[in-house]
């Protein structure tokens, strides 16, 4: 390898020199690190500067920036808990033991054969898929198999998440985003006067903007002054210190999502310590300090690995203590970088400052660094690592050795956070950034990330930020601020334009690979808008969110387009600020406890019986009983002809129920069903269908008066809440002056429903209070009594079609009636059945079902319902139903299926086509709703929804599944299949 | 994740409750105590809204809560709450 030999360890340099060595490989190949250190700091420390891929065009990928900014160096961690893919090999810290590959490579990031994509790049611009792989006709499903393989980042793991994560709740007075020293200061402030705050930093230190600073805080170095405030505020228990903790996300008054990384190694045995926690905060002010990035410039080739940030480059040695070349070029306008280019000297690397400017600082010359003032780095040999840069100076050009190149063009404030809730960012044209515009309630933002780089001034800010905050909470803040003295402050040459030549291979997006001959043809291609050129080009769409090349794309575009920066603006800024691991956002939630299920009071009874269960929403239901070693189908057919012939008994304890009661109850039925309301005596129950004011329906079920005043109304089991709060709606906000309570009762009451042509006399054991003779308690009667000496509500409503007797009592007697009724039955052999059967057995008499029949765009006559629809009464729904379209003849109507050849079975979510054109696009004359093979009838039956169906009875046409490709010749029939004149049910 | 101030339960997170529309939008004929609107009139009561740029007055449900309606003023740029009330007393708290 090339050049990178030059990176090295600098002894007794960094914050982990006192930390234990750390074994680790990297594809493969095994090297010692420190514990602790980034993962990117040891790969350079030990001359692997080629980490990734990128994108599109696999170019060699190094590390440029020291953390969440970095754009390419994305690697995969192999951990027993689960591989993880895409990590920033800046943001993880190396344990001994970690494993680490490349991604997006064959076969390795090293030597990649899939390279010969960058030669290839003329096929590949901005858009190409819209340009290039266009024919022949047909092939682009075998180029998309080839390009999907080739292109992205890391392979998604198919293990199961086996880590550890966590979430919690915290509410505090103040958030302040941003460890650095203006956040550092601000939480002073704030805790000194009493507020509680949160502090949080991405990195595992605070203040780290301060270790290269040369300036004295309060009279000591500004790294020690940062320490001291964290000790301080580590004391305080109304502060709360999150080092390695993005602020993910900030939201209405005052929520922010914030990640804490715990660790990074795989959990040790028996240790509960997660690796992330989610916290969900809410906070009555927030100071975002997020501070500013480095904006690289961009000239050819500088996506090399060896290009880094100048933050980067001095950051790896105060930090890591690792020297990132032994031979660093520096192109740079500022005064900082020359600070920074004596830490590199003194540390004994061979430093060449090429500063744009005329001249500047001597800092960097007093160390003995080489400073060549108005010169520029044109462009960057060395495919794996820098071997030279050229150099454009006053005398000409020329090559320049060198291992490491560290760039700024300037500074980028950091203003996702400032602008999720909002904030608009004005373009800062004198010093070329954008800066916070408008001004937020409750959250403002201090320091860089402010446009405010004195040590200074930033500290100035923070403090008088924080004192205004603690006013607005009723705390007396101290306002004075730290005194700060040799304070370098920033300096920047004047603007120049992005790239002073070439367009090809100046990279503004590295992770994506999007260069400066990208954006341009975008806009000679007509796009205008930031945000249609960010899609078009990728710029800025990578897993970094182009946080360091979305301000150079903007400027590149204005340029372009000869407008100003102002004019083009940003792209809109959306949470998170970094990516999220999905565990994380997942957390402890096991799937069970992420969708509760409920269960009815005898739960266990129908455990103990066999039952198998059904996911009915949000209900767990028994879809049937195996007795020994039936088959599904064997169990159902015996439940329902059991039903048919005997008696058995269902738990329907899940159907909705609500009490309401009041003068104007039955006012407020006949505007809500379709129907009459105003006979219906006590004593009696009435079926209803419900509708949206469009006219469909939504619900049905039985309403039973028992008092003058007081009735129970049923709804669907899925309908329960939704029926409550749309009475509760129309009751409060729109019908005030209805005199009517309601109650919802659905979980207050275990009802049971025991149906057959013996269930009189089953009923009839455990009966009290209450005459069972047919003349007394006739079909839709509703009665008062005991059962089983427990008090009980009665109702003959029948869903099977059978004799059948709806029994409520009060839910924590639930298990003492299911008993009872099972030994009052047992002379019967009576025995439960489930959902499964009960839905064989509606399906035989032709009964719709919300959800199927009833699937959102049917209305009453749709459904052969027309009769229930009231043409003396106003309802909701009814104007919807009188517009001509409604009773339209070709609309889809329900009608009964059945297969010719009795012995066929109808094939799955079949759709019915004519048998003569089978295959018509766009042929389907309708769709079966509901389907079950029919013990009565010893035949599949189903239920359809067919255009023009109720004048098309008697038609044959064919029923035809894409999902199993059968197609089965079936005749249209009524939909009423079994006792269509009702008698079994009334009897 | 807006902070609502419920009458009966105080200040509670935007995941306790239900969005229910704007809360100016009335039926055309209410309780069809007049005539009946044309398909027209009748359309636009079903399925046109106004979209502003600002203050909105709207129905919320406190679904886990209180399970009371609820009009809320929110500015639909800042998404600061105005006031809160119940729906049942006319919007007043």
């Amino acid at each position: 390898m090339t050049g990178v030999k030059g990176a090295r360890r600098v002894p007794g340099a960094g914050l982990l020199n006192r930390a234990p060595a750390a074994g680790f490989s990297f594809d493969g190949r095994r090297y010692s690190g420190v514990a602790g250190e980034s993962l990117a700091a040891a790969l350079v420390a030990n001359g692997e500067h080629v980490v990734a891929r990128s994108f599109k065009y696999h170019r060699p990928r190094g590390i440029v920036g020291i953390g969440n900014e970095d754009p390419a160096g994305l690697v995969t961690l192999a951990r027993p808990t689960g591989d993880e893919p895409n990590l920033r090999a800046t943001m993880v810290e190396l344990y001994d033991g970690l494993a680490a590959h490349g991604q997006n490579a064959w076969p390795s990031v090293r030597f990649d054969a899939t390279a010969v994509t960058g030669f290839l790049s003329p096929l590949f611009p901005a858009g190409f898929y819209y340009k290039t792989f266009m024919g022949p006709a047909g092939a682009w499903p075998f180029y998309e198999r080839v390009i999907r393989r080739i292109a992205g980042l890391g392979e998604v793991p198919v293990q199961a998440d086996s880590e550890i994560y966590a979430s919690t709740h915290a509410h505090a007075d103040l958030l302040v985003a941003g460890g650095g020293v203006a956040g550092l200061q601000a939480a002073l402030v704030a805790a000194r006067a009493g507020a509680r705050v949160v502090l949080a930093d991405e990195n595992p230190w605070f203040g780290l903007g301060a270790l290269a600073d040369p300036a004295t805080i309060d009279g000591r170095p500004a790294w020690e002054w940062a320490q001291a405030a964290v000790e301080e505020l580590a004391e305080l228990d109304t502060v709360t210190l999150l080092s390695r903790t993005t602020v993910a996300g900030r939201y209405e008054h005052g929520f922010a999502v914030l990640c804490q990384k715990l660790r990074d190694a795989p959990p040790a045995a028996g240790d509960p310590t997660p690796r992330f926690r989610l916290w969900k905060l809410r906070v009555n002010r927030t100071i975002v300090a997020t501070g500013a990035l480095d904006r690289p410039q961009v000239f050819t080739n500088n996506d090399r690995p060896g290009v880094m940030t100048v933050a980067a480059a001095v950051g790896y040695l105060d930090r890591y203590g690792v020297l990132v070349g032994s031979r660093i070029a520096m192109a740079v306008r500022d005064d900082a970088a020359h600070a920074a280019a004596a830490r590199l000297a003194r540390a004994g690397a061979e430093v060449t400052v090429l500063d744009s400017r005329d001249t500047g600082s001597g800092m960097a010359s007093d160390a003995g660094a080489t400073v060549e003032w108005r010169s520029r780095v044109v462009d960057v040999a060395g495919r794996s690592g820098i071997r030279s840069v050229r150099v454009d100076g006053p005398r000409g050009e020329r090559w320049l050795t060198a291992d490491a190149l560290a760039v700024r063009d300037g500074w980028s404030p950091t203003l996702h956070l400032y602008a999720q809730t909002g904030g608009k960012a004005v373009w800062d044209d004198a010093r070329t950034m954008f800066v916070p515009g408008t001004a937020e309630v409750g959250a403002v933002t201090v320091g860089a990330c402010n446009g405010t780089f004195g040590l200074r001034e930033g500290l100035a800010e923070a403090t008088a930020a924080a004192a205004a905050l603690c006013t607005d909470l009723g705390l007396a803040a101290a306002t004075g601020a730290p005194a700060v003295e040799g304070d370098i402050g920033m300096s920047v040459g004047d603007g120049q334009g992005v790239a002073s030549r070439g367009r090809k291979h100046c990279f503004v997006d590295v992770q994506n690979d999007v260069t400066l001959a990208d954006l341009d043809l975008a806009v000679r291609e007509g796009y205008r808008s930031i945000e249609h050129v960010k899609r078009y080009t990728t710029l800025g769409m990578g897993t970094d969110q182009g946080k360091l090349g979305n301000i150079n794309g903007v400027r590149a575009i204005a340029e372009a387009r000869g407008e100003a920066v102002s004019a083009i603006g940003t792209t809109r800024f959306r949470p998170p600020t970094v990516p999220l691991p999905m565990g994380v956002v997942a957390a402890h939630l096991s799937p069970d406890q992420h969708h509760p299920m409920r269960r009815t009071a005898v739960h266990q009874m129908h455990e103990d019986a066999g039952c198998v269960w059904l996911n009915a929403g949000a209900w767990l239901r028994p879809q049937f009983y195996r007795r020994g070693t039936e088959t599904d189908l064997e169990a159902v057919n015996r439940e329902v002809m059991a039903v048919r012939e005997n008696v058995g008994l269902v738990d329907v304890s899940t159907l909705g129920k609500i009490e309401i009661a009041g003068p104007d109850v039955a006012t407020l039925l006949n505007r809500v069903y379709t129907n009459g309301w105003s006979t219906l005596k006590v004593g009696m129950g009435r079926y209803g269908i419900m509708l949206r004011e469009d006219g469909m329906v939504f619900d049905d079920g039985v309403t039973t008066r028992i008092a003058e005043q007081h009735y129970v109304m049923s709804t669907t089991s899925g309908g329960a809440g939704a029926v409550y709060e749309w009475l509760t709606s129309l009751l409060e906000t729109r019908w005030r002056d209805l005199r009517v309570a309601l109650v919802p009762v659905t979980e207050e009451w275990f009802a049971v429903a025991i149906a057959g042509p013996k269930a009189r006399d089953v009923l009839a054991r455990v009966a009290e209070g209450f005459d069972i003779s047919n003349q007394a308690f006739p079909f839709m009667g509703a009665r008062t009594g005991r059962v089983a000496a427990i008090p009980a509500r009665v109702n003959r409503i029948s869903f099977s079609g059978e004799l059948s007797y709806e029994i409520n009592v009060p839910a924590d007697r639930a298990t003492e009636l299911w008993s009872a009724l099972l030994e009052a039955g047992a002379p019967e052999a009576m025995a439960p059945y489930g959902v499964e059967s009960m839905g064989v057995l509606r399906l035989e008499k032709g009964h719709f079902v919300i959800g199927r029949e009833a699937e959102g765009r049917t209305n009453p006559y749709d459904i052969g319902l027309g009769r229930m629809v009231s043409s003396k009464k106003w309802f909701i729904g009814k104007e919807a139903l009188e517009f001509p379209e409604m009773k339209n003849p070709r609309r889809r109507q329900i009608v009964g299926v059945v297969p010719v050849d009795k012995r066929e079975r109808l094939p799955r979510s079949a759709h019915l086509v004519i048998p003569e054109r089978p295959d018509e696009v766009g042929g389907s004359q309708g769709w079966v709703a509901s389907m079950a093979w029919s013990p009565v009838f010893d035949h599949d039956i189903a239920l359809a929804l067919v255009e023009g169906g109720h004048g098309r009875i008697g038609e044959r046409l064919a029923a035809y599944s894409p999902m199993d490709g059968k197609r089965v010749a079936v005749d249209l029939v009524a939909p009423h299949f079994y006792d269509p004149d009702g008698g079994r049910q009334i009897g | 994740m807006l902070l609502i101030d419920c009458p009966c339960c105080g200040e509670r997170p935007e995941d306790e409750f239900g969005f229910g529309g704007d809360a100016t939008v009335r039926h055309p004929n209410e309780a069809g105590a007049g005539d009946p609107p044309g398909i027209e009139a009748f359309a636009d009561y079903l399925y046109l809204r106004d979209n502003p740029k600002g203050w909105h007055s709207e129905f919320w449900v406190h679904r886990y809560g209180c399970r009371r309606w609820l009009v809320v003023e929110r500015h639909t740029v800042t998404h600061e709450v105005r006031s809160v009330g119940l729906a049942a007393s006319g919007g007043e708290g």
